[in-house]
């Protein structure tokens, strides 16, 4: 275990919602490379609280890389430099003694400033809300053996389920588009032979949701680059082909209503 | 007994049949509520983890309005989601024997006799509706080629039940849980309140009237009335400082219930894990869990010789002791989670602890990788070979994982009847923060398997069996006095801590608190510590709220103010804590006193006066808190010495 001695940080600081933000700027004097990057600014906002001053709020919890709670803009990065890595798990290891670190909130219309670096995601909900289920109302299951998932059906599914609802894809995205987000759901559920009967309308369902809170996806690709969890933007295909084929296939269960 | 009265409201209710048939006798005899008179109940539900989002999506899809809190930004984050290793359940589908009876019996031996045998026979007849109900809303639990569900093995138990999403389980499984609630959400049967923490729960006429929350955005101090509020806030472990909870789990839930009556069982029973990765640096803020499945696969060992410096690959196989399969030759690597803690510490304090602060054990997975080859351990573990790598910075392929024991999860909680049911009407608990089904030892893949029983299966019954009589009776809204009374307090107590003006953060305190817990509250008690730390800890609270600092204001997003609650509730409970395991002369479970063990240092129970439930009244001060006591029998089980051997 070593020191970095000097980290120079420049944080966005906004008071509310509604007020002016402007970047300020710390010294984090000494931190241990087996720090976390969270941890380091535990420690401005202990060296803060001692000075009287009041602590850069920002949203964490598990610290593991799992809940996505975490966020952050680092160096203009969605959860910082190391890939496949989320804010939490980013170690003081990746830096030098001196560094200068820009840090700002996650940036988009659909995620709305709260304080500082903490930004409101409630939106994500709001899709899941609309479609990203299957109905299955506790009690009527059948033995969970009676459903057959082939293995690589399994596997696939997995991957985009491990989509842990950050929102760096959003915040990674020019137009502030969700479709990674929105497609490793539609994914996960489609693929399965439990999603069957709902398919299309939660594909509809979702994406017009989507699209009322969020940007539109022109394939810049940033979001799978910025991902913690690595999906892949193969989703986002899913996600158009699933969408365009409930257009028609919802269209004729409404005409024969 | 010692200290201890058997208190009349301390009666667990369970039905008057044998222990297999009491669930269905009681599913019989229960009151019932009309489809169409649902609606006229309003449930509020507090925590939205795999209990929480449950219980609120089943109770919405039977027709109660209900209100879901969480102090997240969104339900999904919830620390239910970090679970990794896996969810037991009863199937069989692997045929090696396995049935409800053996996992009941596992569980109840693997709590070292001290839960209720009613409530974990009702587990494990619900586990088997579990894994169907999350197969049908799509949690992608692993497959066979034949597209049948896989299993693998756990800790205390010699039969594969235990189901898994990778290493990821937790987190399939609450989104799922969290994915049928938003369906509820959508529907309008379920309103949802995200960034607002419960601050107290107000009783009116003997019965629990509703809550009253602050919201995290704007500090604003609300009431929320109903006719039932459920907590499944989860576990205090966070009491330590260090621990693998997330940052945010706390105890304030249930203690601010304890404080207006709910009792408080068994809050010594704790749970170190066994493989978490050590402590780095005096910075750190948490300790990171390694899945418990990892010694389905991995081998313990550490050097046989005191202050062997040698690189892991440099000491030879002779050199080496791998002492859970030496110590414990029937479980081996398996053994239950108190066993392989307390195991692995006295390795370390020999001065055979590995690793640059010589802090940890080896959890080495060469011979597995050279068995089955990299790809097949890649994909049982891959997951949580890249989180040690990211966190400990050392390649899992390469060199062992360094692992060693951390406060994880906590047996005790809110006493409650076999209708979940605290000893407040009205008022339920469910999950991790009630006490009811894991004794003094929880078994891996049991948690998440409690949660969902009791959401699913459990308080969707019992909660009906409470509001029948209700209908038609008008109850108290938030206007009436006490809920205003309540409001008041709430409001003056996170003032106050503004007021305090002191140097000291609330971090401060936490630490230091956790140290105090640590050592002497931790994986071994002794009388003489424990009453060390009953003198250190009123002295370090009074500082605490003598000099006490928070910065900013309670007007908006104010971390340092949160904090601030929560670590004020730490404390009361670390004192509870202490005198719980002061009370209880033995050893059991996680509460090890060294007092009480025998020649090879293995726990002994005192049966004979320990057999029960200490369940905590508040009186003031947890000082002077009433300690007493729910005796337990043991009628499908009989009581027996604990051996893994």
């Amino acid at each position: 275990m070593s020191h970095l001695s000097d980290i120079k940080l420049k944080i966005w600081r906004q008071s509310g919602p509604d007020e002016p933000g402007r970047f300020e700027h710390y010294l984090v004097p000494s931190i241990s490379d087996e720090a976390s990057f969270l941890e380091m600014l535990d420690v401005l906002n202990e060296q803060l609280i001692s000075e009287e001053r009041e602590p850069v709020v920002f949203d964490h919890d598990c610290r593991e890389g799992i809940c996505g709670t975490c966020s952050l803009m680092i160096d203009g990065q969605a959860h910082g430099p190391q890939k496949g890595t989320a804010t939490c798990q980013l170690h003081m290891r990746q830096y030098r003694s001196g560094a200068e670190i820009t840090v700002e909130p996650f940036r988009a219309a659909a995620f709305p400033l709260l304080k500082d670096l903490m930004v409101n995601r409630s939106a994500f909900d709001r899709i899941v809300e609309s479609g990203g289920y299957i109905t299955a109302e506790t009690g009527g299951a059948p033995d969970a053996n009676l459903i057959l998932v082939p293995k690589p059906v399994a596997d696939a599914a997995m991957d985009a389920a491990a989509c842990i609802g950050c929102g760096a894809c959003v915040a990674a995205c020019p137009n502030g588009a969700a479709n990674l987000f929105t497609g490793a759901k539609l994914t996960h559920l489609n693929m399965l032979p439990q999603g069957q009967p709902e398919r299309y309308r939660r594909a509809e369902a979702m994406v017009e949701t989507m699209d009322s809170y969020f940007g539109s996806c022109t394939n810049h690709g940033e979001c799978e680059a910025a991902c913690p969890k690595e999906i892949s933007i193969d989703v986002i295909a899913t996600l158009n082909q699933d969408y365009r084929k409930a257009k028609f296939a919802n269209r004729k269960t409404m005409a024969r209503a | 007994m010692t200290n201890a009265q058997i208190h009349d409201k301390l009666s667990s209710k369970s039905p008057d049949a044998a222990v297999p048939e009491m669930w269905e006798t009681f599913k019989s005899d229960m009151k019932l509520v009309n489809p169409n008179n649902k609606r006229k109940f309003k449930i509020i539900v507090v925590g939205t983890g795999l209990a929480g989002a449950s219980a609120a999506a089943t109770l919405a899809e039977l027709g109660y309005q209900v209100e879901a809190f969480t102090f997240h930004d969104s339900p999904r984050r919830a620390h239910s989601i970090a679970a990794q290793g896996g969810i037991n359940g009863a199937k069989n589908y692997k045929g090696d024997g396995d049935s409800v009876h053996r996992l009941f019996y596992d569980t109840v031996k693997g709590g070292d006799f001290r839960a209720r045998e009613s409530n974990v026979h009702r587990l494990a007849e619900n586990s088997v509706d579990i894994i169907d109900q999350m197969v049908a809303q799509g949690v992608p639990f692993a497959r066979e080629y034949g597209g049948l569900l896989d299993n693998r093995s756990f800790g205390g138990a010699q039969v594969s039940r235990t189901f898994y999403a990778r290493g990821q389980t937790g987190q399939q499984l609450l989104l799922g849980a969290y994915q049928q609630m938003e369906r509820q959400v959508g529907l309008g049967n379920i309103k949802l309140w995200n960034r607002v923490e419960l601050v107290d729960t107000v009783t009116i006429d003997g019965r629990c009237a509703g809550i009253v929350t602050r919201d995290l955005i704007n500090g604003e101090v609300r009431s929320h009335s109903a006719h039932a509020v459920v907590l499944c806030t989860g576990g205090y472990g966070n009491v330590f400082f260090l621990s693998t909870n997330a940052m945010a789990c706390n105890v304030t839930a249930a203690w601010r219930a304890h404080r207006n009556g709910a009792f408080f069982a068994n809050p010594c029973y704790t749970q170190i894990h066994p493989t978490c990765i050590p402590q780095a640096d005096e910075t750190q803020s948490k300790l990171t869990l390694m899945s418990e499945s990892l010694r389905n696969d991995g081998r313990v060992w550490v050097p046989k010789a005191v202050g062997d410096e040698r690189a892991a690959a440099d000491i030879p196989e002779d050199e080496r002791d791998y002492y859970l399969e030496r110590l414990y030759p029937s479980f081996g690597n398996l053994a239950p989670r108190d066993i392989s803690s307390r195991a692995a510490k006295r390795a370390v304090d020999q001065g055979r602890g590995v690793g640059p602060l010589k802090n940890g054990v080896y959890l080495d997975f060469s011979d597995a990788i050279g068995r089955l080859g990299k790809d097949t351990v890649e994909e049982r573990y891959g997951n949580l070979f890249q989180m040690y790598e990211r966190i400990a910075g050392e390649d899992p392929y390469a060199v062992p994982m360094r692992i060693y024991p951390a406060s994880h999860y906590t047996m005790g909680g809110l006493w409650v009847d076999y209708e979940l049911m605290t000893t407040i009407p009205g008022l339920y608990a469910a999950g991790e923060a009630n006490f009811s089904d894991h004794g003094a030892n929880r078994l891996g893949a049991s948690a998440l398997m409690q949660g969902l029983s009791d959401g699913y299966f459990v308080l969707p019954y019992t909660i009906g069996n409470y509001l029948a009589p209700m209908l038609g009776k008008a109850t108290p809204g938030v206007d009436h006095p006490e809920f205003k009374a309540a409001e008041t307090a709430a409001r003056q107590r996170f003032q106050g801590y503004l007021d305090i003006k002191g140097t000291r953060s609330p971090d401060h305190f936490h630490r230091e608190l956790g140290h105090i817990i640590w050592d002497y509250c931790g994986m071994e008690r002794t009388e003489q510590g424990l009453e060390k730390a009953l003198s250190e800890l009123p002295a370090l609270y009074d500082e605490f709220k003598k000099d006490l600092r928070v910065t900013g204001n309670g007007e908006s997003v104010n971390q340092t103010l949160e904090k601030a609650g929560r670590v004020d509730d730490f404390f009361q409970l670390g004192m509870l804590m202490c005198r719980d395991a002061l009370e209880r002369n033995e050893s059991c479970g996680g509460h090890f006193r060294s007092e009480y063990q025998d020649d090879e240092g293995e726990a002994v129970r005192d049966d004979e006066n320990f057999a029960h439930v200490a369940a905590w009244e508040w009186n003031g001060d947890p000082m002077s808190s009433i300690r007493n006591v729910e005796p337990l029998d043991f009628t499908a089980t009989h009581l027996a010495t604990r051996s893994y051997k």
